[in-house]
């Protein structure tokens, strides 16, 4: 199904359990810490970012998605290196918008998927990026092979794990 | 009333945007972050680290039973390669203790003082940051180990990182090839100094090196202690590619020593040595001394003209001359002399690789071999061959010009405190 523009009662909005929606996000920052040790390469991927933008797409909730996103981006932040808040800045913003756009866009579809998980993907590094520089001084240097790699890269694990994760989808 | 009802959803975004940037904002005017965010850190990694604690028993535990007990395929063959391959180690090692031995009695003439690790904590890599946008490990050892913030983490390869943020049963990380770490390192061979630093992509490049400086790919890169973390002299990684950067700076690409991304031991510095260790000023050694013990005897010659036999002697006569020597400092005999005898003292110029300042010392030492009178140098004096410590003045000569000894009068002793 293509990327349609609906009214807001013809997109349907799903909830999810308590323990997916504690869970999921808990278990996607557990392998993001963990996995990248074994796998290198695994670094390249952002999982508390793709749950972040699934669980916002999925409420259709704009308060719902930020909050979301400003839980886990918060806790990645804890586990992290850098001061508390960029990570939870930037997935705070994707969440906002990924519900807005949910809200009008019924995007089911694996392409429609693609495009919007690139297109957010380029959206948290961007506000990463403005934060660490702006606000916290951080010498970081922009790449846009880097990014535009890791985001394909973030955009083709996303169609896969909303495939998955839409098995958790309960309909309101 | 009705416009904040309409405009709910944007009002609560920025809220919690403008919450968490106050919240930056005061972790970054403390400057401290690591300490006023601690009690949250602290529950964020207790409640993710037992989990990989678990995880990496399980696969430790696995992975020992599998390569201890079951896979011993090959393990004959592996054995005999490995002694071997400690027979020629211990070759080496005895060439690179000579060697060490040399430059540490070279160090304590000059008074240098010297940083040496004299205690590290072996510890597990358990995590990760898990971003490519931070680079940062996860290790099992924290404060009740004795880690303690801005230790130097290394592994036999190579360095890894300093620790960056300490809890009482774990420890983060930072690596050299993340975007905010910065290492002091220089070329091993020219000496010279940059900043290592991290990149978007996880490569590593050493700044601040002029453009119009001689780097190669291939060349070693060590630590050069400038960033009082990480001691002297540690392998930091090799030039892979060397690119006109910014500024009249070269873009240095280091391919790291150790395996950043493969890291599974690692050894936390807790403990670094600084050896300032003074010559007694009663024993007056000199570097000519030291190196002439080393060096074979060379048989008596005539009392006439003992520099010219013995500048031809040191040419002809000793074969490990062309290779060792730099510099050739003759004693001539004079009629109150108390030596009735040359004594031919050579400077070793071989640069080790495992003692950094080495090959500079002994530059620095041949060029001083040149005299000047009226200076009255009495720094690192390779001319003087006065083994016995007699008050004679000593005289200096060049290899090539034996002939002509250039006497200093009373010249003063070199001692430890005077390295100029």
């Amino acid at each position: 199904m293509p990327i349609t523009y609906t009214s807001g009662e013809q997109i349907e909005v799903y909830r999810f359990n308590i323990p997916v929606t504690v869970g999921v996000p808990l278990l996607a920052l557990f392998l993001q810490a963990f996995v990248p040790r074994r796998f290198p390469f695994f670094s390249i991927f952002d999982l508390p970012l793709l749950v972040t933008i699934f669980f916002a797409m999925a409420r259709r909730n704009p308060i719902s998605g930020l909050l979301t996103g400003a839980a886990i981006g918060l806790t990645q932040d804890m586990l992290g290196a850098y001061p508390i808040g960029i990570y939870g800045i930037a997935k705070t913003v994707v969440g906002y918008f990924a519900s807005s756009l949910g809200a009008k866009l019924d995007v089911e579809n694996a392409g429609a998927r693609l495009l919007v998980t690139l297109g957010f993907y380029l959206l948290h590094a961007a506000v990463y990026f403005t934060v660490a520089r702006g606000m916290v001084n951080m010498t970081l240097n922009w790449s846009w092979g880097h990014v535009i790699v890791a985001g394909l890269a973030n955009a083709v694990l996303g169609v896969g794990l909303y495939f998955v994760l839409d098995k958790f989808k309960q309909r309101t | 009333m009705e416009v904040l009802g309409r405009h709910r959803n944007l009002i609560i975004f920025l809220g919690v945007l403008f919450l968490q940037a106050l919240g930056l904002a005061v972790q970054v005017k403390r400057s401290v972050d690591a300490e006023n965010t601690r009690l949250i850190r602290i529950w964020a990694v207790d409640a993710i680290t037992p989990f990989e604690r678990v995880v990496v028993w399980a696969q430790t535990g696995t992975g020992n039973l599998w390569h201890n007990y079951c896979f011993l395929r090959g393990v004959r063959a592996e054995n005999r390669q490995l002694k071997q391959q400690i027979e020629q180690m211990r070759l080496e090692q005895v060439r690179l203790s000579e060697d060490a031995e040399q430059a540490h009695r070279l160090q304590q003439l000059l008074a240098f003082k010297e940083q040496v690790i004299a205690k590290t904590v072996p510890a597990q890599v358990i995590g990760s940051s898990g971003s490519d946008l931070s680079r940062s490990i996860y290790i099992d050892k924290g404060s009740n180990n004795g880690i303690k913030p801005d230790m130097a983490v290394i592994t036999a390869g190579g360095i890894v990182g300093k620790v960056w943020i300490v809890y009482p049963s774990t420890s983060l990380v930072l690596m050299i090839n993340d975007q905010t770490s910065g290492v002091g390192a220089m070329i091993e061979k020219s000496r010279l100094q940059g900043v290592l630093k991290g990149t978007p992509d996880g490569a590593v490049i050493l700044e601040r090196v002029m453009s119009d400086e001689q780097v190669v790919p291939g060349d070693t890169v060590v630590s050069s202690g400038g960033d009082q973390i990480f001691p002297k002299g540690l392998p930091v990684g090799t030039v892979a590619k060397v690119s006109p950067g910014r500024e009249m700076f070269l873009k240095i690409e280091v391919k790291p020593a150790a395996d950043l991304n493969r890291l599974e031991e690692v050894l936390v510095v807790t403990e670094k040595q600084e050896r300032n260790e003074v010559v007694d000023s009663g024993v007056r050694v000199r570097a000519a001394d030291i190196l002439a013990q080393r060096l074979p005897s060379v048989p008596e010659k005539p009392v006439i003209a003992a520099g010219v036999a013995t500048a031809k002697s040191s040419g002809a006569d000793n074969a490990d001359a062309p290779e060792r020597g730099t510099s050739v400092a003759v004693k001539p005999v004079t009629p109150t002399g108390s030596s009735a005898k040359p004594q031919v003292t050579q400077q070793s110029a071989t640069p080790t690789a495992k003692v950094p300042n080495q090959s500079s010392l002994a530059d620095s030492a041949s060029k001083k071999a040149v005299p000047k009178p009226a200076t009255g140098d009495s720094g690192l004096r390779v001319g003087s061959a006065d083994a016995a410590g007699s008050n004679n003045p000593p005289a200096l000569t060049k290899p090539a010009t034996a002939a002509p000894s250039v006497t200093q009068p009373n010249p003063p002793s070199p001692t430890a405190d005077d390295p100029h």
